[in-house]
């Protein structure tokens, strides 16, 4: 399996092998100044929660400008890891329904209290039918996150997988760093591609970065 | 090693219905449901209809068990499974072939809101995870699955393939949620709650009702099963599939759940199966959406059968419960009543009873989707070889 690509997007920072947009500030700010410099228009992603801001964000990065971008296909998965799950909306939720006269909530409050949405919003914008799926670790686990995202190529369907750590514990601070896996064996003067191979150690790397 | 056959070699059950696998079973095929409307009850405005706990005899059954004290209600219905199960399987669960694996969309949220005694950062997820392998002492990184109303299936395929791939030798699979307020205003502000014992493909059904329960499976790769258990039921196949559609919404074209199903039955025609064990939530959408799916896979003429109308909607805990369930029906040559159930109310063709009907089939499959879009189906086989 090779990494193709990878991007880390913080509070505070972006990291990536793939062009970086301009941004300001730092948190919130650093989200929303980097998706308007990205030139993306898709209105929905005010509407997503911090995690998921990130998340599409980050993948926003690692794919734009991607051969075949939004053919649908079945066979790319999308496999997310963090610790701190959806805390960060169930804290909001928890001070909403406080209040007696807000034991009704918007649905769309309620709905991103799952830490997989954020699965669902790249699937959405990416047509991808493919394997999506959350996973809670006590950390960013290199030696989980390889296991886990390896064994999910044993789906005959699954060929790469945009996969990686996606946490968000306030929502000025979050950190998403993803990673474009395909299942091909790492060649180092590979004509087509390039990147370097999946394993721990490169995980490492990228997520220390 | 991809080759591995993966074997079912115990389970549990604890849910309002009973604290065994077994009890759960036979609850289900006397009828018998806990699902009742609860007025007032946590000071709730509104009241609902679900399948709850008694605390107190949970906490007796706790201290029974040995359990430790300081657990949180969640925390004790996932233990007193896991134990039950791990008990049974006769694995050492502190080997380091063991991996445990939780599966849940909302574990202790309640502290959010109540924290009690507890210490800040014992609501995360991971941390009701460790309480778990720490009891048996295993020395691997527990993994949680918290992929919406699916993680119950996440969690066996993901039991799977670690097994299938060599990593580990076994997996403790257990499925937990327990309900509070949080969850409870949730689904209310989405109106998905049913006021009565819900309906599953009903023409009337009015939505959801939400369930209590924890769930364990313990799965190993067959050259480290007794004999006893080498005829035991094996998780053949598992997908997982998105609709890339709606974030809350079922796809109009069942898209998930149709490719999921797709993959399962690659290796087996419809008139293998038992039954199919639908999601079956009771929700308009829902149950329209998985008529639809089967439809598309060509099972229409497969015995379908949904469990929601005894145990409500138990979140994490439904696709180990259901599974579980599914396989003790299969062994008595049952596919079980769907509860609630009276008239067809969608639109392809199902095959659907609430009475028990006859089966010598040793096959099915188990169905799940869930919020974020997410659908999973799973395929066992009793006996033979995967």
């Amino acid at each position: 399996m090779t990494i193709r690509s990878y991007v880390k997007l913080t509070s505070d920072r972006i990291v990536s092998d793939r062009p970086v947009p301009c941004f300001s500030g730092t948190g919130r700010e650093l989200l929303l100044s980097a998706f308007r410099a990205s030139g993306i228009s898709y209105p929905k992603f005010h509407k997503m929660d911090t995690l998921s801001k990130a998340g599409f964000l980050a993948t926003e990065i690692l794919l734009e400008g991607s051969d075949g971008r939004f053919v649908p296909r079945e066979d790319r998965a999308v496999i997310l890891f963090n610790s701190a799950s959806s805390l960060c909306d169930d804290r909001h939720y928890c001070k909403t329904i406080a209040d007696p006269g807000n034991w009704f909530p918007s649905p769309a409050v309620f709905v991103y209290t799952l830490p997989n949405i954020v699965t669902g919003e790249i699937a959405i914008r990416n047509k991808y039918y493919g394997e999506t799926c959350f996973y809670v670790l006590p950390e960013p686990d290199p030696e989980s996150i390889c296991r886990i995202v390896s064994d999910a190529f044993q789906d005959r369907m699954t060929s790469s997988a945009i996969c990686g750590w996606v946490d968000c514990t306030d929502d000025d601070t979050f950190e998403a760093v993803v990673f474009l896996v395909e299942d091909c064996i790492y060649e180092e003067n590979a004509l087509h591609g390039g990147g370097m191979p999946w394993n721990m150690e490169n995980i490492r790397t990228i997520l220390n970065k | 090693m991809e080759n591995r056959t993966v074997r079912v070699i115990s389970d549990n059950i604890v849910s309002p219905l009973g604290l065994s696998s077994g009890a759960n079973w036979q609850s289900v095929y006397r009828g018998r449901t806990c699902l009742a409307l609860h007025e007032g009850l946590w000071g709730l405005p509104e009241p609902f209809c679900a399948s709850l706990f008694d605390r107190d005899s949970i906490d007796g059954e706790c201290s029974g068990a040995g359990l430790p004290d300081g657990l949180t209600f969640f925390e004790k219905t996932a233990l007193l499974s896991a134990s039950a199960a791990v008990r049974e399987s006769g694995i050492d669960p502190s080997s380091e072939s063991v991996i445990f694996i939780i599966s849940t969309t909302k574990g202790n949220v309640s502290l959010l809101c109540e924290p009690g005694e507890y210490a800040p950062g014992r609501e995360t997820l991971h941390a009701s995870a460790r309480l778990i392998a720490e009891h048996f002492a295993n020395p691997n990184m527990p993994v949680v699955v918290s992929n919406a109303c699916i993680s119950g299936l996440c969690a066996q395929i993901e039991a799977m393939r670690a097994i299938r791939s060599g990593r580990y030798d076994y997996a403790v699979v257990t499925g937990a949620d327990c309900l509070s307020p949080f969850i409870v205003s949730g689904f209310q502000s989405f109106k998905a709650l049913s006021p009565e014992p819900c309906r599953p493909f009903d023409l009337g059904r009015k939505g959801l009702n939400l369930g209590e329960a924890a769930a364990t499976l313990v799965f190993a790769a067959e050259e480290c099963c007794s004999d006893s258990a080498k005829n035991s039921w094996i998780a053949a196949e598992g997908a997982v599939r998105n609709d890339a559609n709606h974030i809350s919404g079922p796809s109009r074209t069942g898209e998930g759940s149709f490719r999921a199903l797709q993959y399962v039955m690659e290796a087996v025609v419809p008139e293998e199966l038992a039954f199919v064990n639908v999601h079956g939530t009771a929700t308009p959408y829902n149950d329209e959406m998985e008529s639809i799916a089967l439809s598309r896979a060509g099972l229409s003429e497969v015995p379908v059968c949904g469990l929601k109308g005894y145990f409500g909607h138990t979140l994490g805990a439904a696709g180990v419960l259901e599974t579980i369930i599914s396989m003790k029906a299969a062994d008595e040559g049952c596919i079980p009543a769907t509860a609630g159930w009276r008239e067809n109310g969608v639109s392809c063709p199902v095959s659907v009873s609430n009475e028990c009907r006859r089966t010598e089939k040793k096959t099915f499959v188990k169905l799940l989707s869930g919020f974020g879009g997410c659908n999973a189906a799973m395929l066992y086989r009793k006996g033979g070889e995967r």
